[in-house]
């Protein structure tokens, strides 16, 4: 070998060492505190949204004004791709704040295999507080590796249909016929609206292939016609059945007739007037504000009390880090934070919704005072929430594939999609 | 030159320690001094992350807290062989490979052209140089919007088509969407190349074409026997460039398809943001971008092995 390229060779190798070197001490230990007592100065991240920029900083400065040795700094959660993907480097670096207000709960199974989640089961009355305040509905938020909590359940944002008074009167549609709330029903009023060109299309939830996607069309109809069956249940795929197919087979025909479009609209579809319908939470509400609308809860194949229906949460949720160095004072924030109070606060500032399972009835006065909200506060008590697994975004990402693939753009059987997505999820929740 | 090398020993051999010197620190050690920041650049903006890359690909490793108690161990190519397995990483690297056959002659021949011609005109010289460069300093945000309502199915090119556009859509039918990205790259990115190839033809010696013109050669003839050859160092940086830029494709898909529809736009540098950020899978993303630039990188030989000819 000539010198010079050995040469070459043994400079590499010392280069790839020293960087190698560089880089294990670049990850060393340096765990937050294990204390869960301390208490101390903390930072914390909530939502960039308005509202609820507006709520943290009233409910910041409440608690400094009666913790001048416990402060807290709040900033919104800074700007990324995603603020999961934020959240997720922040862990890495080890420079997380002590608590998210508004950590998504598919992204919470990878925090907690990441370390980077504190187990808010351990704290003494860590279970009993979350349990306390959400009833049931917490359950589904404990972890699926071994059933803590590693989320406190904070706010959903129950999934309804809204629909444009006016469009439909110009399709002659009756917003309050009852017979929206099946399949048919739902199919016969979407072809009026296209056919009368009142709107371009009856209802155009986002046809892209993120994720995520998968919670504004197929998620909350599969809740509601399974009777608020999760996506996964002991360790297995539950969609793969009649009720999947049926929620399938809707779509496929909304997207096969033109009644939805496969292209992404350029814009806000509904309040351009380019749908008549829309799939939204109660950010809505406030949001809509040009537009003549009405509620309702999402259709189901043969109708369903409102009161027996189900729909996706939408949720976020808090959750603490380990990085904090005083994890006693976050706990007793995250507390304070989602006081009977705080969330009476919360819900007049946001009009999102406070996981309490007595939620009209505490907040009985807001509910008669905006009944806007009141279908919303119904729902709020039976959302459905998706995995929290490690894996649930490959598992999400498998579904949207195989429903983008054969439901929005008609390649093969969509039962078949739902088998094949079924049987590699299946194989997913088997992995760590 | 063999005579040189022979004195150099021979002084080597007079003077071990300066030979040892003259080895490690060259003919200008001043040279290495003033080249160190960038090499401290590279070393760590680059060869860091390459090595590391390495490691992570050969291991079952994900992004963890600092202290957290978690292991990664190595996996030899199991990491390669999940991706693999994925029919949709097969898939991605299919539709880099469509991207890169229209974007890279497209890129060639029309910056060559444009270049040839924008060095021929006195008039409006500055506008137009100008003008084909815009798009590429242009954030392709914005630019992306504005090919969304050209494209899109209620959009200016559909609308100018009537009954011959194309049903789906551009964006939506997934025989075009991946062509659609190409041209779009290929239109944004043109006034980079042009700038190459003004440069390079500033080199072509006038003479050349005054000979070829006094032994008959037409303007055509001209482009191809004189323009053409003296360009070629620039055409290997181009083809380059391109294809390098080419497969590292991302923001244009994940802004105008999303990867859709059906995969059919998806490259490989998407799929690894896919896994590797969202998905918590750094390490089969790793794996898949090791694969993408042993690609590249064999593309690139071939490309200076049969475009690049000799440089004597």
């Amino acid at each position: 070998m000539p010198r010079t390229a050995r040469g070459r060779r043994i400079a590499a190798v010392a280069v790839a060492a020293v960087t190698a070197l560089a880089l294990s001490a670049c990850g060393g230990s340096r765990a937050g505190s294990p204390s869960l007592t301390s208490k101390g100065p903390i930072t914390i991240w909530y939502s960039n949204n308005e509202q609820e920029v507006t709520w943290g900083k009233q409910m910041v400065k409440a608690w400094n004004a009666d913790h001048p040795d416990q402060t807290v700094t709040a900033q919104e959660i800074p700007a990324g791709k995603t603020s999961e993907a934020v959240i997720s480097a922040a862990i890495t670096a080890g420079n997380a704040p002590c608590l998210v207000l508004n950590t998504a709960p598919f992204a919470v199974g990878q925090f907690e295999k990441q370390g980077g989640l504190v187990d808010l089961s351990r704290f003494p009355d860590g279970d009993s507080y979350i349990e306390g305040r959400s009833g049931a509905v917490a359950d589904q938020y404990r972890s699926a590796v071994d059933g803590d909590f590693y989320q406190l359940p904070w706010k959903s944002n129950p999934v309804v249909i809204f629909l444009n008074e006016k469009l439909l009167a110009k399709a002659g549609v009756d917003p309050t016929d009852p017979s929206l709330g099946t399949y048919s029903g739902f199919l016969a009023a979407a072809r009026k609206i296209v056919e009368s060109g009142a709107a371009k299309v009856a209802i155009q939830p986002a046809p892209t292939n993120e994720f995520f996607q998968m919670n504004n069309d197929f998620f909350p109809l599969y809740a509601a016609a399974s009777g608020g069956k999760q996506l996964i249940e002991d360790g297995r795929a539950t969609f793969d059945d009649a009720t999947g197919r049926q929620v399938a087979d809707l779509w496929r025909t909304l997207y096969e007739e033109g009644l939805s479009s496969p292209e992404q609209y350029q814009g806000d579809a509904f309040a351009d007037g380019y749908s008549a319908m829309a799939i939204v939470g109660p950010w809505a509400v406030s949001y809509y504000k040009d537009v003549d609308w009405a509620a309702i809860p999402v259709p189901t194949p043969d109708g369903m009390p409102v009161d027996d229906i189900h729909t996706f949460s939408d949720a976020k949720n808090i959750g603490m880090y380990t990085a904090c160095q005083h994890k006693g004072t976050a706990w007793d924030l995250l507390k304070f934070a989602t006081s009977e109070q705080q969330d009476a606060q919360f819900l007049d500032i946001t009009g999102q919704m406070p996981i309490r399972p007595d939620l009209a009835s505490t907040y009985q006065d807001y509910f008669s005072k905006h009944p806007e909200y009141g279908l919303f506060g119904s729902l709020a008590t039976r959302t459905v929430e998706v995995p929290s697994g490690p894996n649930t975004v490959q598992e999400m990402q498998t579904f949207r594939n195989a429903w983008t693939s054969s439901v929005i753009f008609g390649n093969g059987s969509p039962a078949d999609a739902l088998a094949s997505a079924a049987k590699t999820i299946d194989t997913l929740e088997a992995q760590p | 030159m063999s005579a040189a090398v022979g004195t150099r020993r021979t002084q080597e051999r007079a003077n071990p320690e300066a030979g040892l010197k003259h080895r490690l620190l060259g003919k200008n050690p001043l040279g290495l001094l003033f080249s160190a920041p960038y090499l401290v650049f590279v070393l760590a903006v680059f060869a860091a992350p390459v090595v590391y890359a390495v490691w992570i690909a050969f291991h079952d490793f994900f992004f963890a807290a600092p202290g957290a108690d978690v292991s990664y161990p190595f996996v030899g190519f199991a990491n390669f062989v999940y991706a693999f397995s994925n029919a949709q990483v097969v898939q991605s690297f299919g539709n880099v490979g469509v991207f890169l056959l229209i974007n890279v002659p497209l890129t060639v021949v029309l910056s060559l052209l444009l270049a040839s011609a924008l060095n021929k005109v006195l008039h409006a010289r500055v506008f137009l140089r100008v003008s084909f460069y815009l798009p590429y300093i242009t954030a392709s945000v914005a630019l992306v919007g504005v090919w969304l309502f050209l494209f899109g199915g209620d959009g200016l090119v559909n609308n100018l088509l009537g009954p011959l556009a194309p049903n789906p859509s551009w964006l939506v039918n997934q025989g075009l969407a991946m062509p659609v990205i190409a041209v779009y790259v290929t239109w944004k990115q043109l006034g980079f190349y042009i700038l190459l190839y003004l440069a390079a033809l500033q080199n072509v010696p006038k003479d050349l074409y005054e000979q070829a013109s006094t032994d008959g050669a037409n303007a055509v003839r001209q482009f191809f026997s004189v323009t053409v050859p003296g360009v070629r160092p620039a055409t290997l940086l181009v083809l380059l460039v391109s294809t390098v830029t080419g497969a590292n494709l991302f923001t244009e898909p994940y802004l105008l398809t999303g990867g859709g529809p059906n995969g059919s736009s998806n490259t490989p540098v998407y799929l690894m943001y896919q896994l590797g950020v969202e998905q918590g899978l750094p390490d089969v993303a790793s794996a898949i971008g090791l694969v993408l630039v042993v690609a590249v990188l064999v593309i690139a030989y071939l490309q200076n092995r049969f475009a690049g000819g000799r440089n004597e």
